[in-house]
């Protein structure tokens, strides 16, 4: 019932046409041809090959990923170590129970406390990186950095859901709220048409800003006003009646409207919702994205990262998860809730995740005083719905949280688990612009660390 | 000169028959060039009216001296002519007007930039992550190429210094030619001269062929040296890759003859690539030159030569590529016969809007500007800038705030705004890289992004308009003339002034509106 399908191509190598040289997909092949001028020498080596085509089934539909900026204290968090004593734990030293038995988080994580049946947690993520670029690099492709930049799950996902598979509409398939998370975690070799939409703006703010989309200082009547003048004022338009290039742009005109004064703008009006469900999420940035990002599920869009900064804490850390958990904990642990109540959870995968963890040890010295470091060896992730199974523990680390005790997960492991529920193959593969093979996830031949998919909770 | 003169009225009338003139963007309908042609530019026209006539098509009529003025800026110099260029060029009466202004723009200091970037797309000149080339090779390289197009060196020479380059990458930017290919092995080498030079695709060759061009290229070698990234590229007579050495055949069949360690095989094939007589070199750049100013090759796409892509015009191919060879391969010379003919000044009124017409070049087609061009063009007229960055690691490239986008020297310097619009990713020196067709983001970003609506609301015209001095009639004088290159009609004055009259803020407001509504126009963001 909340499977979705999907058409993946089984060996997009071959059925990705090469435009110019330039690996094209059939689509965007498809809209070349309409405008460009050589569409009557492509449209032989295209060909519609319906029998390359399998329909695959996924139980997920949508991805929103929380994405933890500057990497969260994993014990402060997920993987709270009481025992630890006064030198790892400072004031964060009272775990609470969570609705399922034997689980405990962090303090300062009530609400979510509430939710663990929804989610699991994998308590022993590693990768042992410790730059944050290299490291959010690795969380969101799987892969160390190398000779290639690879694109991120967002961008993959994009290109097997996005429109190149039947997705429509003008909002686009990879939406970031509200920043992009920079570079090497976005399109890599896969190009800017899948490099995510970032919308701008602030939706706790009372208008949400949507770049393109919600202009401020712009009111819907000077929209209007200046809409009707520019079509009054179309020469080129009045001299060349009929011709095919100028409908198309008239065309996207009408698509573009559609987004800044019709229903599909709508969509960002965070304001169409009611006051209390805004309120449940909290009136901040986090809380009103984690709001948007269902609102976006809803409409279908596949991917949706929420870039949530301020994590990398290597000063006053605890005076600041003291401001910052205790919204995480409202926003993400409504969002559980409400998917859930919106009959949206089992068919939309809720990813938490920072690029890394922090050292379990309080750097007590100057001149942190009170900080954690960054700290790859271990760290905690937050996975639910789209099929994972709640209330499960995957892996943990040791005393200390200072290294992994049993069952490492690693990036590709959770990448690969997270596109098997999408219904992609890890054997898929990208389309390369010089034409190496490059598949979704690491192969063996590429030696990347892997302990297998999250078997236990799929 | 009155034997021309007869003859060009006495031949007009067969050709008169096109539509009635627009006023806004048409002067008049085509003058029969006189037989025989006095100038290569109206043999250029002989060749495509005769064809044309044999096809029972007609010509559009004559661009109008606005649509020529900015039609001009934009393929010569990927820029926008400005208010006052504008309404000197308009007022100017004297008869070589059109002619004078081509050779002014031949000689700007944009042409050079904006030929760089064309060029950069074709030789993939881009710094990328992590080694395949560093930024520092790559401004070497731009800077190399730069020069060479300022100074209007002979593209034959062009091309033999980047075949036959020697040295180190840092110093000598040539030779980056050979470090910037996706696939550096002696086949990448001969497929990637193959496309660049001769316009085909070695991938559609037999596969013998390749080999033996590849031939000429196994004696190409690369070693590092003791600076971070420089490496040097140099002839290896001790090498032999692929034992494809001794095969070495040209593309035409004829045997390279090479003799072992005696001679550079890369400076045995450039003598023969750039001979005056062999066809593929000058019949590719010209069919180049010419879809660049045309929007459209002679053979089309300009890069896919091959037996089955015939030219749709051979006589006027063969003309150009005898022009270029008999001026020692001179690009200025190509474009300014181009430019300066009535087929290039044709207006883009079709008077018949057909595929068949469009092969044949009965009228000047629409393109989009191209991203650098559209987001220069919009810096100009606001006076803002851009900020532009590279992804590529230390040492990063500083890249001044007030640098033009077609100044860009290195591919991996790009924006959201330039990805948006198609910048091509040079990976593969194919001219399809490079995207102009019209998406509905790209609409919607000019239509209502805070980037454009922020230029727009501190651009200088809104700022030269006074609440409660201007009126619709002066702001839409200068608008027009700075946006669009031309002055208002009676009507769009009109249309303004309807605006207006709906309590409206004021002058300021009024101003932005037009200038946001015109920079939203077809007109504004197409060569037309």
């Amino acid at each position: 019932m909340n499977s979705s399908s999907i058409t993946l191509r089984r060996d997009l190598h071959r059925s990705t046409t090469s435009f110019g040289g330039v690996p094209v997909s059939r689509r965007e092949a498809l809209r070349r041809c309409v405008y460009g001028s050589a569409g009557v020498l492509l449209m032989e080596p295209l060909g519609i090959h319906a029998a390359d085509e399998t329909p695959l089934t996924g139980k997920a539909k949508s991805v929103i990923q929380i994405w933890l900026w500057g990497g969260p204290c994993h014990i402060d968090t997920f993987d709270p170590k009481p025992d630890a004593g006064k030198d790892y734990c400072g004031a964060l030293d009272a775990p609470i129970e969570t609705n399922v038995s034997g689980i405990r988080i962090g303090q300062l994580l009530p609400e979510l406390a509430k939710q663990a049946d929804k989610y699991s947690l994998i308590r022993s993520m590693t990768h042992g990186n410790n730059g944050h670029e290299t490291a959010s690099y690795l969380v969101q492709t799987g892969r160390p950095s190398d000779r290639e930049v690879f694109p991120s799950v967002g961008a993959v996902t994009s290109y097997f859901k996005g429109y190149d598979n039947g997705y429509e509409g003008l909002i686009p398939p990879y939406i970031v709220l509200t920043e992009p998370q920079g570079r090497f975690s976005e399109a890599g070799f896969l190009g800017p048409r899948f490099k995510p939409f970032a919308t701008g703006g602030d939706p706790a703010d009372s208008v949400f800003a949507v770049e393109g989309i919600v202009a401020p200082g712009v009111s819907e009547e000077r929209q209007r006003k200046r809409r009707s003048l520019l079509g009054g004022l179309n020469t080129l338009g009045g001299a060349l009646p009929g011709n095919a290039t100028l409908k198309t742009v008239a065309h996207s005109e009408e698509q573009a409207y559609e987004m800044i004064l019709g229903d599909s703008g709508k969509l960002f009006d965070l304001s169409l919702e009611d006051e209390k469900v805004r309120d449940a999420y909290g009136r901040n940035t986090f809380g009103q994205s984690c709001l948007m990002a269902r609102r976006l599920v809803e409409k279908g869009v596949p991917y949706i990262t929420i870039n949530y900064k301020g994590w990398d804490t290597h000063k006053q850390h605890f005076q600041i998860m003291n401001r910052k958990l205790p919204e995480l904990d409202q926003g993400l642990a409504m969002l559980l809730q409400d998917l859930s109540d919106h009959g949206l959870l089992d068919s939309t995968i809720v990813w938490c995740t920072g690029e890394f963890g922090r050292t379990p040890k309080v750097q007590l010295e100057s001149p942190w005083n009170g900080g954690r470091h960054h700290f790859g060896a271990v760290f905690s992730s937050l996975i639910a719905g789209g099929g994972f199974k709640g209330g499960q523990v995957v892996g943990s680390s040791n005393a200390t949280g200072e290294e992994v005790k049993d069952r490492p997960v690693y990036p590709a492991d959770m990448i690969a688990s997270i596109y098997g529920q999408l219904g992609i193959p890890a054997e898929a593969t990208l389309p390369h612009p010089m034409g190496t093979v490059a598949h979704v996830v690491p192969d063996e031949k590429e030696g990347v660390p892997s302990a297998g998919k999250l078997t236990e909770i799929l | 000169m009155n034997t021309c003169h007869f003859f060009a009225i006495a031949a007009v009338l067969p050709l008169l028959a096109s539509a009635a003139v627009h006023p806004v963007f048409e002067s008049g309908p085509v003058q029969t060039p006189p037989n025989p042609p006095t100038t290569p530019s109206e043999q250029i026209d002989q060749f495509v009216f005769d064809q044309l006539a044999e096809r029972n098509l007609q010509p559009a009529n004559l661009c109008s001296d606005a649509v020529f003025l900015r039609r001009a800026h934009l393929c010569v110099i990927g820029t926008l002519p400005t208010e006052q260029e504008t309404r000197a060029f308009l007022d100017a009466t004297d008869p070589d007007r059109r002619s004078r202004l081509i050779d002014e723009l031949l000689k700007r200091d944009e042409f050079a930039d904006y030929w760089s970037m064309k060029w950069g797309d074709l030789l993939r000149v881009k710094a990328e992550f992590p080694i395949k080339l560093w930024p520092n090779a790559v401004q070497a390289y731009h800077r190399w190429i730069h020069t060479s197009l300022r100074d209007n060196k002979p593209i034959h020479d062009f091309v033999r210094q980047m075949l036959v380059g020697n040295g180190s990458n840092f110093r000598e930017g040539e030779v980056n030619f050979y470090r910037a290919m996706q696939d550096r092995s002696p086949r990448g080498i001969a497929a990637t001269v193959a496309l660049t030079f001769m316009g085909e695709r070695a991938e559609k060759w037999p596969t013998k062929k390749l080999d033996a061009m590849a031939g000429f290229f196994a004696q190409v070698n690369f070693k590092p040296t003791a600076e971070w990234k420089e490496e040097i590229v140099y002839f290896d007579p001790m090498a032999d890759k692929e034992a494809l050495w001794r095969g070495a055949m040209f593309p035409d069949g004829t045997p390279g003859d090479l003799k072992l360690g005696l001679q550079d095989p890369r400076v045995v094939f450039a003598d023969w690539l750039l001979r005056p007589e062999n066809p593929w070199f000058s019949r590719n750049i010209a069919n180049r030159a010419w879809s660049w100013l045309m929007g459209r090759g002679i053979v089309h796409e300009p890069d896919d030569n091959r037996p089955d892509n015939p030219p749709s015009n051979p006589e006027l191919l063969a003309f150009l590529e005898k022009e270029f060879a008999a001026s020692r391969c001179d690009m200025k010379h190509l474009f300014r016969i181009i430019l300066n003919s009535q087929t290039f000044q044709l207006s883009s009124i079709p008077a018949q809007d057909s595929e068949e017409a469009a092969v044949h070049f009965a009228h000047y087609p629409l393109r989009r500007m191209e991203a650098e061009v559209l987001i220069d063009a919009l810096n100009q007229l606001t006076r803002t800038q851009e900020s532009y960055s590279s992804p590529i690691p230390e040492p990063f490239s500083f890249i001044p705030e007030n640098i033009r986008a077609i100044s860009l020297a290195d591919g991996s310097i790009t924006s959201s705004f330039l990805e948006l619009f198609g910048k091509p990713p040079r990976d593969t020196g194919y001219e399809s890289e490079r995207g102009r067709n019209v998406s509905d983001a790209q609409r919607l970003h000019l239509l209502n992004s805070t980037h454009v609506h922020k230029k727009v609301a501190v651009s200088p015209l809104v700022e030269a308009a006074h609440d409660g001095e201007s009126t619709p009639e002066e702001i839409a004088d200068k608008v027009y003339h700075t946006v669009l290159s031309r002055p208002p009609t009676p009507d769009e004055v009109n249309a303004l002034k309807t605006h207006a009259a709906e309590d409206y803020a004021g002058a300021r407001e009024l101003a932005a509106d037009l200038v946001w509504a015109l920079i939203n126009e077809p007109e504004f963001f197409f060569i037309h």
